[in-house]
C-alpha cells in the first residue's frame, strides 16, 4: 500500500475523441507536483477526472489504498480530495468568513442540522478564525465576497478548499488573473501549505512552477510526455521544443 | 428539559435586544392593527395566513434559490387534510394543523425529489404542472372534496378547549397570528443555523457547494419539505378560519401571488415577505374597494413601479433612502 | 378510425393557434433570455382589437384582422423601446414580477374600455360552411386556421434559414456577446423579433377566438398554456415550438375526447413526464 494518490492507466474518451491516455502517475503524501502542458492537451480534463466531476472510461485512482475511482464528486471531496477552481467560484453573496466556515461545517457533517447556530461551536470558530489568520484575511474577514478585488478572492478561493482538509490539494491556474503585482500572496501562501499535504498544481505560468514545485509533470495530448524534477524538465530537449519552445524563441 | 433547551436554543438564536426589536414590532402591529381596525379582522386574518404561506415560500426562494410556480400545491392539500379531517375526524383545531402540516410535507417530498432536479423554466413549468393535476383531482373527486362547489361544512372546536372561533373572528385573529408568530421564530431559528447558512450557499452557487461535499440536491429537497410543511398549514389555517376550501386553492394566480409579494418584499430575508404581503394585500384591498374595476392599473404599476425602482424589494426602502441622503450631504 | 382522425385535425388546429401565439414567446424568451409573461397580452390585444372593429365599427373581417395585427405591432415597437429593454438586464425573479406587472396592466387596460365579458370577433359566415373531408365534417375555418399556421411555420423557416435577419437571428440566439462582437445590431434584432412575435400571437389570438375566447383575463387564463408550449418546444426553437404546439393540441383534444372526465389531469401528467425526461425541450437533450 503506498500513501498518497496512485494514477493507473487512466484514460477517458469523448466519442471518438481521446482526451486522457493511459495516465500512470504517483503524487505521494507531501509531494509538491505540478502539471503543465501546452493549452489542450487535456490539463482540466485530468483534474476533472481526479476530483470526479468526470468519470474515466478506464483506469483507477487510489488514494491511500482506497479505490476512489466508482465515487461521485461529493464522496471524494469526503475522502480527502479538494480542487480549486479556475475561474473563482466562490459564495459571492456570503462574507468571506462565511465562505470558510461553510465548508468546515460541511466537512463536520453539521450542515444537517436545524436548531443550532451556525456560529455556535467554539472550535469550528477557532478554526475558521486560524485560516483567515493564515491567509492574511482577517480584515476582510465580514466583507461579501463580491466586493474583492480578484487577487483577493483567489486567496478565499485557496483558504476555502483547503477548509476541506483535504489529503490532496489541486490547484487549477491559483494565479490566473492575478495581476503579477499580487501573485506573490498567492505563491506565499501555497509555500505555507501544510507539508503533510500533496498538492498538485496545474498552471501556465512557469515561473510559479519552478518556484514552488519539487516534480513536474508535462502532459501532451491527453498523455504523460515526461515527468521529472524542475532541473530534468528544463533540461529535456521534447519540453524545450514542444512547451518552452513557443516562450524561449 | 427538551423544552428548556428549545427555549435556550431560541433565546441565545434572538440573542440580545437588537435582534427582539422586530419580535416587538410585529407584536405592537398585531395589537395595533387589531385596535384600528376592528371591522377589517376578517381581511387582516386573511393577510395573517398569507404571511405563514409567503414566509414558508421565502425559504425556498430567497434562502434556497428555487424558483417554483406551485407553491399552491401544498397550501391546498394541507387546506382539503385539514377540512376533511374536522368533518370527518376530530374538529380539533391544532390536530388539523398537524394533518395539514403531515400532508403538506408529505407533498412537497413527493413532488420535490421530481422538481429539486430540474432548474429554470422547466422547473417552474413542472411545479405549475403538478399543482394543476392536484386541482383537477380535486374538482373532479366530487364525493370528497365537493368539486367546484368546494369543502363546506367544515366546524372547529375551542383552540386548546379554551379559545371559541366567534362571529367577528378575534379568535380566529389571535389564531392566526400565533401561528405566524411561532413559526417566525421557528424559521429565525433555521435560517441562523448551519442548514440555513448551506441553504444560502446553495442558492449563491449549486457547483461549489457539491465541490464541497454537499449533496446539494438532498439539502433542496429537505428545505422544500419544510417550506411544503408550512404552507401546509397556511392552508390547514385558511380552512380551518373560513370555514371553506375551495379548489381555487389550487390555483395559478395564487402561486404567483405569493412569488410577487415576496419579491415585492424582498426576497431571502423573512421580514421582506412579511411586508410585501402587508403592502400587496393592502393595496390590492384598498385599491380594489375604491374602484372594483380598474384596482389591476394600481397593482400593475406598483410592481413595475418596484423592479425599475426597488429592484430589492421593499425592504430596502429605508436603505435606499438613508443613501439618497447621505449621497446629497 | 375515424374518432382517430377528427382527434388530430381538431388537435392539428387546436395545435396551429397554440404555435402561432407561443412562437414569438419562444424566439424571445431563447434571444433576449427573458421570462416574459405578458406574451398572450399581444393575442388578447389583437383579439379586443379586431372586436372593436368588426362589431362596432363592421369592418370586414379580413382588413379587420390586418389592421388589427398592425395596431399590436405599433404598440409592441414603443414597449420593447421603453419597457423590455430595460427589463432584459433584470433577475429572473424581477422578470417575473415586471411582466406580470404588464399582464395586469393590459388586463385593466381591456377591462376599461371594454369590460370584463367575452368579446366576440365577427367573422365571415362563409368560414363556418361546413367542409367533407370524408371522414370528418369541419367547418372551413379550421381548415383556414391550418393552413395559415402551415403558412407562418413555413414563413418563418424560410425566414429564419435563407435571410440575413435569420442568420443574425440565430447568431444572436447561440451567443449575444460573439453576435454583437461580430458586429451585429441586436437592440435592432430583438426589436424585430419582439414585433413579429407579438405580430404573430395577434394573428393567432384572432384567429383562434373560437378556441380561446378573447376578454380582460386572457393573458393570465392561458398563460401556462403558452409557456408550456415553449418549454416542452424548448427556448428559441421555432421547430421545436411547432412540433410541440401540435403535439400539445393534439394531446390536449385526445384528453378531451377520450378521457372527458379526467382529459386535464392527463394533459399536465404527460407535461410532467415529458418535461421530467427532456428538462431542455423536446429537440435539446439533458446535458
Amino acid at each position: 500500500m503506498t500513501s498518497g494518490l496512485r494514477i493507473r492507466n487512466l484514460s477517458k474518451n469523448f466519442g471518438g475523441l481521446q482526451v486522457a491516455r493511459n495516465i500512470t502517475l504517483d503524487i505521494p503524501t507531501g509531494a509538491r507536483a505540478a502539471l503543465i502542458g501546452p493549452n489542450g492537451a487535456g490539463k482540466t480534463t485530468f483534474a476533472n477526472l481526479i476530483i470526479g466531476a468526470l468519470q474515466p472510461s478506464s483506469g483507477s485512482i487510489h488514494l491511500d489504498g482506497k479505490d476512489i475511482s466508482q465515487l461521485a464528486e461529493a464522496a471524494r471531496v469526503r475522502a480527502g480530495i479538494a480542487k480549486t477552481f479556475q475561474i473563482t467560484n466562490l459564495f459571492k453573496d456570503l462574507s468571506v468568513r462565511d465562505n470558510i466556515r461553510l465548508p468546515i461545517l460541511e466537512r463536520e457533517h453539521r450542515t444537517f442540522r436545524f436548531l443550532e447556530r451556525h456560529d455556535g461551536d467554539a472550535a469550528i470558530e477557532a478554526e475558521v478564525e486560524e485560516l483567515l489568520a493564515d491567509f492574511r484575511l482577517l480584515p476582510l474577514a465580514n466583507r461579501l465576497v463580491r466586493s474583492l478585488a480578484y487577487g483577493q478572492q483567489r486567496l478565499v478561493e485557496l483558504a476555502l478548499t483547503l477548509s476541506l482538509k483535504p489529503r490532496i490539494l489541486i490547484l487549477d491556474e491559483p494565479a490566473a488573473g492575478v495581476p503579477s503585482s499580487d501573485s506573490h500572496l498567492i505563491v506565499d501562501a501555497i509555500k505555507r501549505l501544510p507539508t503533510d499535504l500533496s498538492v498538485l498544481i496545474i498552471e501556465h505560468d512557469m515561473k510559479l512552477v519552478f518556484e514552488v514545485a519539487s516534480r513536474i509533470i508535462v502532459l501532451v495530448n491527453g498523455a504523460v510526455l515526461v515527468e521529472g524534477t524542475p532541473e530534468e524538465i528544463s533540461r529535456d530537449l521534447r519540453v524545450r521544443e514542444l512547451y518552452l519552445g513557443a516562450g524561449h524563441g | 428539559m427538551i423544552l428548556i433547551s428549545t427555549i435556550d436554543i431560541v433565546r441565545t438564536s434572538l440573542g440580545g435586544t437588537g435582534k427582539l426589536l422586530p419580535v416587538a414590532i410585529l407584536i405592537i402591529c398585531a395589537f395595533a392593527a387589531f385596535w384600528l381596525f376592528p371591522y377589517d379582522l376578517g381581511f387582516l386574518t386573511q393577510m395573517l395566513i398569507m404571511m405563514v404561506f409567503v414566509v414558508s415560500f421565502d425559504l425556498i426562494l430567497g434562502y434556497a434559490g428555487v424558483a417554483t410556480l406551485g407553491h399552491a400545491a401544498m397550501y391546498g392539500c394541507g387546506a382539503y387534510a385539514a377540512g376533511l379531517f374536522a368533518i370527518h375526524a376530530s374538529p380539533d383545531p391544532l390536530l388539523g394543523l398537524a394533518v395539514g402540516a403531515v400532508i403538506g410535507a408529505l407533498i412537497a417530498f413527493f413532488s420535490g425529489l421530481l422538481l429539486m432536479r430540474a432548474h429554470g423554466l422547466s422547473l417552474l413549468m413542472l411545479s405549475i404542472a403538478i399543482t394543476m393535476v392536484l386541482q383537477e383531482i380535486a374538482s373532479k373527486a366530487r364525493d370528497v372534496t365537493g368539486g367546484a362547489d368546494g369543502l363546506s361544512g367544515i366546524s372547529m372546536t375551542p383552540i386548546l378547549g379554551v379559545f371559541e372561533f366567534d362571529f367577528i373572528g378575534k379568535t380566529a385573529f389571535w389564531y392566526a397570528f400565533s401561528v405566524l408568530f411561532i413559526i417566525l421564530v421557528v424559521l429565525r431559528v433555521l435560517v441562523a443555523s448551519p442548514f440555513g447558512l448551506a441553504l444560502r450557499g446553495i442558492k449563491d452557487s449549486p457547483s461549489r457547494m457539491r465541490a464541497i461535499g454537499t449533496p446539494v440536491y438532498w439539502r433542496k429537497v429537505t428545505a422544500y419539505v419544510i417550506g411544503g410543511t408550512i404552507a401546509g398549514i397556511a392552508g390547514a389555517l385558511s380552512a380551518q378560519i373560513t370555514s371553506l376550501v375551495s379548489v381555487e386553492a389550487f390555483n395559478f394566480a395564487l402561486s404567483a401571488d405569493v412569488m410577487v409579494m415576496l419579491i415585492l418584499g424582498g426576497a431571502g430575508r423573512l421580514y421582506g415577505a412579511l411586508i410585501g404581503t402587508l403592502v400587496f394585500m393592502t393595496v390590492r384591498h384598498v385599491a380594489a374597494s375604491i374602484d372594483p374595476f380598474n384596482w389591476l392599473f394600481v397593482i400593475g404599476f406598483m410592481l413595475l413601479a418596484v423592479v425599475f425602482f426597488l429592484p430589492d424589494g421593499l425592504i430596502s426602502l429605508p436603505r435606499r433612502v438613508a443613501g439618497m441622503i447621505g449621497a446629497r450631504k | 378510425m375515424t374518432v382517430a382522425l377528427s382527434i388530430v385535425v381538431d388537435g392539428i388546429a387546436y395545435g396551429m393557434i397554440l404555435f402561432m401565439i407561443s412562437v414569438g414567446l419562444s424566439v424571445t424568451m431563447g434571444l433576449m433570455r427573458i421570462v416574459n409573461l405578458a406574451h398572450g397580452g399581444f393575442a388578447m390585444l389583437g383579439g379586443a382589437c379586431a372586436h372593436v372593429l368588426t362589431m362596432r365599427y363592421g369592418v370586414p373581417f379580413v382588413p379587420a384582422l390586418a389592421a388589427s395585427v398592425i395596431a399590436v405591432i405599433v404598440i409592441a415597437i414603443p414597449l420593447e423601446r421603453l419597457v423590455y429593454r430595460h427589463i432584459y438586464r433584470f433577475s429572473e425573479l424581477e422578470q417575473v414580477l415586471a411582466t406580470i406587472g404588464i399582464v395586469f396592466v393590459m388586463i385593466a387596460t381591456v377591462n376599461l374600455f371594454l369590460g370584463s365579458t367575452l368579446l366576440p370577433i365577427r367573422m365571415p359566415p362563409e368560414v363556418s360552411i361546413p367542409i367533407n373531408l370524408g371522414f370528418k365534417v369541419l367547418p372551413l375555418h379550421r381548415l383556414i386556421v391550418i393552413v395559415v399556421g402551415l403558412l407562418m411555420v413555413t414563413g418563418l423557416y424560410l425566414l429564419v434559414e435563407r435571410t440575413r435577419f435569420g442568420i443574425f437571428l440565430r447568431a444572436a440566439v447561440d451567443n449575444q456577446n460573439t453576435a454583437a462582437s461580430l458586429g451585429i445590431d441586436t437592440p435592432k434584432v430583438y426589436l424585430a423579433a419582439f414585433a413579429l412575435g407579438a405580430g404573430l400571437a395577434a394573428v393567432g389570438g384572432i384567429l383562434g377566438a373560437e378556441l380561446l375566447p378573447i376578454e380582460a383575463y386572457y393573458p393570465l387564463r392561458y398563460m401556462v398554456l403558452f409557456l408550456i408550449v415553449v418549454t416542452v418546444g424548448g427556448m428559441g426553437s421555432i421547430v421545436g415550438s411547432f412540433i410541440a404546439a401540435l403535439g400539445l393540441g393534439i394531446l390536449d383534444t385526445a384528453g378531451r375526447y377520450l378521457l372527458p372526465d379526467v382529459g386535464t389531469i392527463f394533459f399536465f401528467l404527460a407535461i410532467i413526464a415529458l418535461l421530467a425526461l427532456r428538462p431542455n425541450g423536446l429537440l435539446v437533450r439533458p446535458s
